[in-house]
């Protein structure tokens, strides 16, 4: 037999739990210094630029300290949505596609009204970029419940879908008429203040979809903690058989997860589009629903780990973007490095949910 | 729109080549799904493929080794998933999407020098006599070797699976992998083989694209490719024959909305090009509203022997 055996706890160490992110974090500092140095960087100086310049440089702070909160947004209130799902079982990972949706159904709705300067704008565009990414992970939610439909295909099959759809949109239906002909939609942050998701504290990068993602946290973690929904989500991830007989309709759940993980992508791409990205463009979604399922295991599918996750991946960004500038790191090395991240999460479960014992295993 | 610019003939030989690279992800990924483990990684195996079969390409010059090169660096791939969904037992839906995550971004760090360079091309086979037999002469007996490849590897697949020991034994491990154990089988060991498999199928028909399709490397080129072979694995019902079927059926319909494009047809560009990928869609739900049938037993399940 083996030397090395791993045997199964009767239910997942919540020490482990909380302590692997943490290690998951060092090692992908460790491998990805190592990748920086095969990549000709110091690696000590790398990391240094990735995780601590963008707080706390005398220069780059400033400037990106309130970029954190602006590129957190919108991962935590996407992978809050995800985390739901991915606790029953259920898999959307076509969130960049219900983004993508959201912020046209969003933008759409706020453009039709152009000019107005009216305060129901801004709300209006809210409801509706939910309801895109809603109806888009209905899609997947309906065929999943209807015909048994794999929703991991069909989610992920639908972000091409919507690609073509933004493209089609920048091009044709949402193009600025006073463009001259260029592709993209009128400037939301620049030139429509009705519709314009500005910084409500200025100097902060507080805007909307901050706030909206606070708010989901504390929804999910309510909802999680205190009401027969999230209990019946929870029980579902761990023991389906249990959930059955315990009266949870499969549906309604599907439904449930995959729509609400739907609005908030739409709710986020429609923040993204009305501020910081200000126009639909062609290429305005930079695969944050991609990020959000890294950002929702790396919190363990817990909100308040989300949180904190969602603010490291954002400062991994805005470090690396820092990295590219000063040190000319190429960006694709920060994507390697959150795919390393989610890696070494993975592996690192191991240790939450199976205990190592050394030597030979006792006869029984 | 003139319709009388698309050539049958050349249609359905262009049909052959649009589909080769899903029909190698494909198949792999299949025997992959029949040992038990879904690895959604296929696209992010691709386009590492992709990439190291075009360096490789470009710097020898020689396309062949480029495929070896991409079969290989698929394998190393896959290799990661292996030990983290076999050894360290971690979720194979988000092991297999970290794969695709992390592809990606090692496809376009390594790709970045390589940018807007041609690649050697790889010749066709110009088979004496059959060639020369009009229409079928072109549509089956003048293409790349890969194609031949691919369909070989389709028969062999088959074959191996329906007459072998070794087929019988990946079935047993893909089926019930607790009785397999019992039966003395090393159910990881097969697994991590089938799941190398894989990752080389996807390596090479990830190279195909980079070397022979496009043929150029382009960040991200793959563009949902892997994600479609997972889809004609479920299509095909693990079936080796009904793979090809469903890609050559995707390949037809990527090139007829091509031809349809290139045609000047009164369809906006866009809404041709999310064809594929709603017609995958469909067909997903005609196959799943007849109940999923063939699904290997244990699929996706964790294995972790007690005793």
């Amino acid at each position: 037999m083996n030397m090395i055996r791993l045997e199964k706890r009767p239910s997942p160490s919540k020490f482990w739990a909380g302590i692997t992110p943490v290690l998951a974090v060092i090692a992908t500092m460790i491998a990805g210094g190592i990748m920086f140095w095969f990549l000709g960087k110091d690696p000590v100086e790398a990391i240094r630029t990735i995780f601590w310049d963008p707080l706390f440089h005398e220069t780059f702070g400033p400037y990106s300290r309130p970029q954190l909160l602006v590129k957190a947004a919108p991962l935590i209130l996407i992978a809050i949505g995800l985390s739901l799902g991915f606790r029953a079982g259920i898999w959307n990972i076509g969130a960049e596609g219900q983004y993508i949706m959201g912020a046209i159904v969003g933008a759409g709705v706020g453009l039709a009204f152009y000019p107005s300067d009216s305060v129901l704008i801004f709300p209006l565009m809210v409801i509706a970029g939910g309801f895109g990414g809603w109806a888009w992970a209905m899609i997947p939610g309906f065929l999943k419940v209807r015909f048994g439909t794999n929703e991991i295909l069909v989610s992920l099959m639908l972000v091409y879908v919507a690609e073509s759809w933004l493209a089609s949109a920048a091009q044709g239906l949402l193009r600025n008429p006073d463009g001259q002909g260029f592709p993209g939609s009128r400037n939301l942050a620049r030139d429509y203040p009705a519709a314009s998701n500005l910084e409500i504290i200025s100097g902060t990068g507080m805007h909307w979809g901050v706030v909206a993602a606070f708010i989901a946290v504390i929804f999910a973690y309510v909802l999680l903690s205190r009401h027969m929904l999230g209990f019946q989500v929870r029980l579902t991830g761990e023991a389906p058989r249990a959930a059955r007989f315990s009266g949870v309709k499969p549906a309604r759940l599907i439904l449930f997860c995959l729509g609400t993980s739907g609005a908030l992508a739409g709710m986020a791409g429609l923040f993204e589009v009305s501020g910081p990205a200000g126009q639909i463009s062609i290429d305005f979604n930079s695969g944050y629903g991609f990020t959000a399922i890294i950002v929702a295991f790396l919190g363990r599918l817990n909100p308040i780990g989300i949180l904190l996750a969602g603010l490291l991946m954002a400062l991994t960004y805005i470090g690396g973007e820092l990295a590219q500038l000063m040190l000319g790191l190429p960006g694709a090395a920060i994507q390697l490095f959150q795919g390393m991240l989610l890696f070494f999460l993975l592996a690192m479960d191991v240790l939450s949910n199976y205990r190592i014992r050394l030597g030979k295993p006792e006869a029984l | 729109m003139d319709l009388t610019q698309i050539n049958p003939v050349l249609l359905i030989a262009s049909l052959m080549v649009a589909a080769t690279p899903i029909l190698l992800a494909a198949i792999g990924e299949m025997v992959v799904e029949k040992s038990g483990v879904l690895n959604l990684g296929v696209e992010g195996m691709m386009i590492v493929g992709a990439v190291v079969g075009f360096a490789i390409g470009v710097n020898s010059g020689s396309p062949a080794l480029g495929f070896i090169g991409a079969a290989i660096g698929g394998a190393a791939l896959s290799l990661v998933f292996g030990l983290l969904t076999q050894y360290l037992l971690s979720n194979q839906v988000a092991t297999g999407l970290g794969l695709t995550l992390f592809g990606l971004g090692l496809s376009a760090l390594i790709g970045k020098p390589y940018e807007g360079m041609k690649s050697p091309v790889l010749g066709k086979l110009d088979i004496p006599v059959l060639s020369d037999i009009p229409v079928i002469g072109p549509i089956f007996f003048n293409h790349d070797p890969m194609v031949y490849v691919s369909l070989l590897l389709i028969g062999a697949v088959w074959y191996i699976l329906k007459f072998t020991r070794a087929g019988l034994v990946l079935r047993a491990v893909g089926e019930n992998h607790e009785a397999a154990h019992a039966l003395g089988y090393k159910v990881i060991r097969v697994r991590l083989m089938a799941i190398m498999f894989g990752g080389a199928c996807a390596g090479l028909g990830g190279a195909y694209i980079s070397l022979v399709r496009v043929p150029q490397w382009v960040e991200g080129m793959t563009a949902g490719a892997g994600w479609i072979a997972l889809a004609i694995v479920v299509f095909a019902s693990w079936r080796p024959w009904r793979i090809l079927l469903g890609a050559y059926l995707f390949g037809g319909v990527t090139v007829l909305q091509l031809n349809l494009q290139a045609a000047g047809l009164a369809i906006p560009v866009e809404y041709l090009s999310m064809s594929p990928y709603l017609i995958t869609i469909v067909v997903l739900v005609i196959i799943s509203a007849r109940g999923q049938h063939g699904a290997p037993g244990s699929l996706g399940r964790i294995f972790h022997a007690s005793s």
